[in-house]
């Protein structure tokens, strides 16, 4: 549904629906903050059992890294006129992403091959729970890319402000994920 | 006067036209939609007129359901002997009636039911969507001239997910293990172990989706608000232009979302404990003899986590009564709000203090002392900006010549109370003082003078001031200052004489007092305060009724700007529009508080600075 009132004081610098964005971006943000401030407590508390990360969640960091810059090209490449690269570039990030998830199965598979099986210690409890609730984050991304392709490819290409505002949305929350996990992976990676 | 009025009337009409800023907006490009259809304008209403209204009706009948468990709860601590069969219609197999006497207890489990969902519903169903919700839904938009909020439909959804969260909870009252019982606040293990208590199980589980329903809500509201303050104000509205309401709703909906989202993650985590056998609350538990297989987890974890937005939350609930008491101040005493920047000063640093306190609520629960000193200097530096505004509202009062009425009385009632609250709660911030009244009737006397009390006299002040922009019609007079009265020595009949219970050691959530000594002397004044409550709990029907009767029956609002108020909402028709404006929007030139100025009564915000006049501060 669309805002049913045009509104425009002719004022503000930044689009509403982009301010929002940005907005419930920083309050998702706390929901993680919260959870990595509460591993830190209760590492604290003793009774921490201690192991090391995966590898697969090195090569998911950098494929979510990669989605993003692709998604960006792909940006670029829409205001650029280019057709043909906005759409490739599209569908490439949107793969990527599934590709992302992929791994970070395989990572919570290693996980429990490794000895850390889901409740077996807070410690890793926490590192289940935390990046299972990136994961759900991640497929609302992909669910919005995917939205995006059914735009690029159902409707006749046009670079209209109104298409350019939906890129830009999808964009910046896809960002958003991929710098939450960089924050996730490095916060796990130096809090052993 | 009449002649008077319609004069200044159609001067601010000729204002509009002239200053006023031309948005292309067209009345009826969507109107014939809005107007045709019922449903789109009473139930999936995108308007924030309507769902301002439809946030304050739900929040008026919550307020009943969730008053109404507390008399129940009160009858059986006033008079734990006395039967309570006569209930047995209403609460069912929860009135356990002896057979052989016929005599009527209510059952223990539900007693604890009861005080949970009076505690839950209360804070986040009516005082948080209640108030917040409804206020800033209604003068947003209207104060800050723009035709609606950012986005209207994430608003109606916010509307309609709140909705959802209460029919849950409700739905959970009716469970034959009935609701959850541990508590507003959810502590584990109660909240974790199905097996804990009869509301531990299905109750709780309900419980939790209700909340996290609210949640969504809350986010989805607080996205809106400040969205819509940063972006939509008017031509001139600049932030220093603001009325104090906005502040306070701007500032609530940015403590909302940074701290709700912390009681989802301590939600998340607990809702791992409950149902896929992860430790992150448990330790070494023992029920009925039996250990769990639950190691390695801290229930103070959740505590922290909670508080986190528990304490924040406390703040959501007071600063839009706050900006509501501010804004109704001022204009009833025709003058301008004493401090205005102070004020504004004032709501910031309580609203980052307010994320840095959260400990206070724990220093019984073996936090570490030292840790505690940090959280007491804290806590006790947030009394100043609170000081403040209570000086600022006195200072406005001073040698005001004030209207009184309804909605100033309940203003200057916010006043009162929130001094006697407040000072209690400094108190309860020393860790040491805090041993002896953690969990007594002391702590119960604090926070609802503080804020259960006064949040209600703030929403109070703000529906009988801005009821005639709500339903064009006043409510009606007399029956508001009743109201007033009564609630005000109800009130204090009901919770001062909890400090001396509390001091003296009485506990909170107990179900009766009489299997201990020391608590014998009390008996009096438990039935006391039980009568207060049940009379005053009957006085607010006056209210109620007075509310519903004014929509059809109340006195018609004549003039645009009954109270002849400087801010811009009262600028807005009569009969609403969808828009809020018909024509242009209008612009602002000035502050908000330019009351008794230059030999004037008034001056509007869309009068422009007159040639010799500077802008006051
Ligand atoms: C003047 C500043 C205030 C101070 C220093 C203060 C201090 C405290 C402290 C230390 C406690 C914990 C007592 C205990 O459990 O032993 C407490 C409880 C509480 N306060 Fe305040 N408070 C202040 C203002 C407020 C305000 C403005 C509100 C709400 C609008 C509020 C709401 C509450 C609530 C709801 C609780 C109890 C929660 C519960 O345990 O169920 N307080 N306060
Ligand atoms: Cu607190």
């Amino acid at each position: 549904m669309e805002l049913t009132l045009k509104q425009n004081t002719g004022r503000s610098k930044i689009h509403p629906h982009k301010f929002a964005l940005w907005v419930g971006c920083a309050s998702l943000l706390m929901m993680f903050a919260a959870l990595t401030s509460a591993y830190i407590v209760r590492q604290s508390a003793g009774n921490w059992l201690e192991f090391t990360l995966p590898e697969v969640f090195k090569y998911s960091t950098a494929t979510i890294i990669l989605s993003s810059i692709v998604l960006h090209a792909s940006y670029i490449a829409f205001k650029r006129q280019n057709e043909m690269g906005y759409k490739v570039l599209l569908v490439l990030a949107g793969l990527l992403g599934v590709a992302f998830l992929g791994l970070q199965y395989q990572g919570w598979v290693q996980l429990m091959e490794n000895g850390v099986p889901f409740t077996l210690n807070p410690s890793g409890d926490f590192v289940y729970v935390i990046s299972w609730l990136h994961a759900a984050h991640v497929v609302g991304g992909i669910a919005i890319l995917a939205v995006a392709m059914i735009h690029a490819f159902g409707l006749p290409f046009r670079v209209t402000p109104k298409r350019k505002l939906r890129f830009e949305l999808s964009l910046t929350y896809w960002h958003f994920v991929d710098a939450l996990w960089v924050y996730v992976f490095f916060f796990l990676t130096l809090y052993r | 006067m009449a002649h008077a009025t319609t004069a200044v009337q159609d001067q601010e009409t000729k204002l509009i036209e002239e200053l006023g800023y031309d948005d292309h907006f067209h009345e009826h490009e969507h109107g014939d939609k809005f107007k045709s259809n019922f449903i789109t304008k009473y139930i999936f209403s995108q308007d924030h007129k309507m769902i301002a209204r439809q946030f304050l009706i739900t929040g008026i009948i919550w307020a009943i359901i969730g008053a109404a468990m507390s008399v129940i709860f009160r009858l059986q601590l006033g008079f734990p002997d006395e039967s309570l069969a006569w209930l047995q219609p209403l609460l069912g197999k929860w009135i356990e009636v002896d057979a052989a006497t016929g005599v009527g207890k209510l059952s223990q489990e539900f007693y604890y039911a009861l005080v949970t969902m009076h505690g839950t519903i209360i804070v986040f169903f009516v005082l948080t969507a209640g108030l917040s919700g409804t206020f800033s839904n209604l003068l947003i938009p209207f104060q800050i001239g723009a035709r609606d909020m950012a986005s209207p439909f994430l608003n109606m959804l916010s509307y309609w997910f709140f909705f959802l969260a209460g029919v849950v909870m409700f739905f959970s009252l009716f469970l034959s293990t009935g609701p959850f019982s541990g508590g507003w606040v959810a502590y584990p293990p109660l909240s974790v172990l199905p097996q804990a208590s009869d509301g531990s199980g299905a109750g709780m589980t309900l419980w939790l989706i209700s909340l996290t329903l609210f949640v969504v809500s809350v986010a989805l509201g607080g996205i809106n608000y400040i969205t819509t303050v940063l972006n939509l104000r008017t031509k001139g509205m600049s932030m220093w232009r603001m009325p104090l309401t906005v502040w306070a709703f701007f500032i609530t909906a940015i403590i909302a979302l940074l701290s709700f989202p912390v009681l989802v993650s301590g939600f998340l985590l607990l809702m791992f404990d409950r149902g896929l056998g992860t430790s992150f609350y448990l330790n070494e538990i023992f029920i009925g003899g039996q250990a769990l297989d639950h190691v390695g987890g801290s229930p103070i974890l959740y505590q922290h986590l909670f508080w986190f937005l528990g304490h924040p939350e406390v703040y959501i609930i007071i600063l839009p009564a706050m900006g509501l008491v501010s804004e109704v101040l001022s204009t009833h005493c025709r003058k301008p709000i004493f401090g205005y920047k102070a004020m504004v000063y004032s709501i910031l640093a309580i609203a980052f203090l307010s994320f840095i306190v959260w400990a206070h609520h724990m220093f019984m629960a073996g936090v570490n002392p030292f840790i505690s000193n940090f959280f007491v200097i804290f806590t006790l530096i947030i009394a100043v900006p609170s000081a403040v505004k209570v000086f600022n509202w006195i200072s406005t009062m001073y040698k005001a010549n004030i209207r009184y009425n309804a909605a100033s009385l309940f203003a200057i009632g916010f006043v009162s109370m929130f001094i006697s609250g407040g000072l209690t709660g400094i108190f309860l911030g020393n860790s040491a003082i805090d041993i002896q009244m953690h969990d007594t009737y002391f702590v119960v006397a604090h926070f609802h003078i503080v804020m259960g009390v006064a949040a209600f006299f703030g929403m109070f002040a703000g529906i009988y001031h801005w009821y005639p922009k709500m339903y064009g019609r006043f409510m009606n007079e007399t029956l508001g200052r009743i109201h007033f009265w009564g609630t005000l020595i109800g009130a204090y009949a009901i919770f001062w004489p909890m400090h001396y219970l509390g001091m003296a050691g009485v506990p909170r959530r107990y179900y009766r007092f009489d299997s201990f000594e020391y608590l014998r002397p009390f008996d009096d004044l438990n039935q006391f305060i039980t009568i207060a409550a049940i009379i005053t709990f009957f006085l607010q029907i006056l209210f109620v009724v007075n509310f519903f009767y004014s929509i059809w029956k109340g006195k018609k609002m004549t003039t645009k700007n009954p109270w002849g108020s400087t801010t811009i909402e009262w600028t807005t028709p009569i009969e609403p529009v969808h828009g809020n404006w018909p024509g242009k929007l209008p612009t602002v030139q000035r502050w908000p508080y330019d009351y008794s100025k230059n030999g004037r009564d008034f001056i509007p915000q869309i009068e422009p600075l007159g040639p010799n006049e500077s802008e006051v501060h």
